[in-house]
């Protein structure tokens, strides 16, 4: 380590160069996995969040969809803080435009594992 | 040979993804420390294309025959056998020549393994770098691997490629080997740290060695470290490796605690200064 890199450290500016590869290969390793690109991994997060947001009001910047891997086992993660929900008529028309009828919304946490597809998230009933 | 009577072998490949990260000087070593503690040992070269594990057992001019004149039965299997001077439970095979032009097939690797396996205890597979033909072959024969890294994203991300692989074949169990680990690096945090890793490729941690120069005077003479009890502390981590290998329980080793032993010391010391031994 460089007299410059402690001094970084020291004043909170850089993380150790460990801990960068720690999760540098977290996240490289999350793709390898699941042989889903960041590209792929892109288009997907933004369908996502378009059928999100028939249903609730998020906050897109705050938005973020992504690969974790824990034990080998990689589950797609997605963090969309809720602003609020959408007025009733504006939800029937969302539930219509995905073919289901009259079905109120689900208030699942947005967390889906990989085995699910979105859309089977979005159906559930809520308990 | 009592070969009825025994357990089985245990058939361990001993792999990494990429390369240079220790496979052979890993191979060399469990396999003298293997034999020193009484089990019978074949060390099987799968990388034929650059054979190296010849060299690191000071074998390489005792090399006559090959698996494949085995297999072509040109020889018997036992006149194939390098069996080690000083460790006689120790043979190698290698498994072809470089001029060799065709590849084994799996099913050759797989005969001439079973065949090896017939009278001993252990076999080491050291497998080739990469994941292609080389990996397939070395692995068709495998129960078992010891996939062997270092703390370096590049050596870790290349295995768990290959964990992948080895899971998909059925191969268990799988454990790790973390080698090259500076102690002073890992406490700086200037180095992915053996927690990090074992997280990270969800492997169990068979063996801890330290970046150590004496791996390489050993390598220069052709006597692996733990031919001559030597107390370096990668001599001590191989050791310690083969013994959980047999199922003993032995404590893993510290990173931080880890210094030279006193003999070792001494006998550099002596090394240096008089420029004998
Ligand atoms: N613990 C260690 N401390 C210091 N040097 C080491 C250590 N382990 C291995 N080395 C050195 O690293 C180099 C590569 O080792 P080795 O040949 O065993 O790797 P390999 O994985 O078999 O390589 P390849 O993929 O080419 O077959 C050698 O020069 C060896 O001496
Ligand atoms: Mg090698």
């Amino acid at each position: 380590m460089t007299l410059f890199d402690f001094l970084q450290r020291l004043l909170g500016r850089q993380k150790p160069s460990g801990t960068m590869a720690k999760e540098r290969l977290q996240l490289v390793l999350a793709h390898d996995r699941s042989d889903l690109n960041p590209e792929l991994l892109e288009q997907m997060r933004r369908e996502i969040l378009e059928v999100v947001q028939r249903y609730v009001e998020i906050d897109i910047e705050e938005g973020d969809v992504s690969l974790e891997t824990e034990d080998r086992v990689t589950a797609l993660v997605a963090n969309l803080p809720i602003r609020r929900a959408r007025p009733l008529p504006a939800l029937v028309a969302a539930a219509a435009a995905v073919g289901m009828a009259e079905k109120p919304p689900a208030e699942d946490p947005p967390a889906f594992a990989l085995p699910h597809p979105p859309e089977e998230e979005a159906e559930r009933e809520p308990d | 040979m009592d070969a009825v009577t025994s357990a089985p072998a245990r058939i361990i490949l001993i792999c990494s993804g990429k390369g240079g990260v220790g496979k052979t000087t890993l191979t060399a070593n469990l396999g003298i420390a293997l034999a020193r503690l009484g089990e019978r040992t074949v060390v099987l070269d799968a990388d034929f294309g650059l054979r190296n594990l010849d060299l690191l057992l000071g074998l390489e001019n005792r090399i006559v025959y090959t698996a494949q004149e085995v297999l072509a039965e040109t020889c018997r299997l036992d006149q194939a056998l390098v069996k080690h001077k000083q460790e006689p439970n120790l043979a190698l095979l290698p498994a072809g020549n470089p001029r060799m032009l065709e590849w084994l097939t799996p099913e050759d690797m797989q005969k001439i393994v079973a065949m090896v396996a017939e009278r001993s205890d252990f076999v080491l597979i050291d497998c080739p770098a990469g994941i292609e033909d080389g990996f397939k072959n070395a692995a068709a024969a495998a129960r078992e691997a010891i996939v062997i890294t270092t703390p370096e994203v590049s050596a870790v991300r290349d295995a768990d490629r290959v964990i992948g692989l080895l899971n998909t074949r059925g191969v268990e169990p799988v454990q790790l080997v973390l080698n090259r680990v500076r102690p002073k690096m890992m406490a700086s945090q200037e180095m992915l740290g053996v927690e990090d890793v074992t997280d990270i490729l969800a492997l169990p941690l068979v063996g801890l060695v330290v970046e150590d120069e004496q791996v390489i005077v050993s390598t220069n003479r052709g006597e692996p470290l733990t031919l001559n009890g030597n107390g370096s502390p990668a001599a001590r981590a191989y050791q310690n490796i083969a013994r959980r290998l047999r199922g003993e329980d032995v404590p893993m080793e510290d990173p931080s605690k880890q210094r030279r032993g006193l003999r070792a010391r001494l006998m550099n010391r002596i090394r240096k200064t008089t420029g004998l031994i």
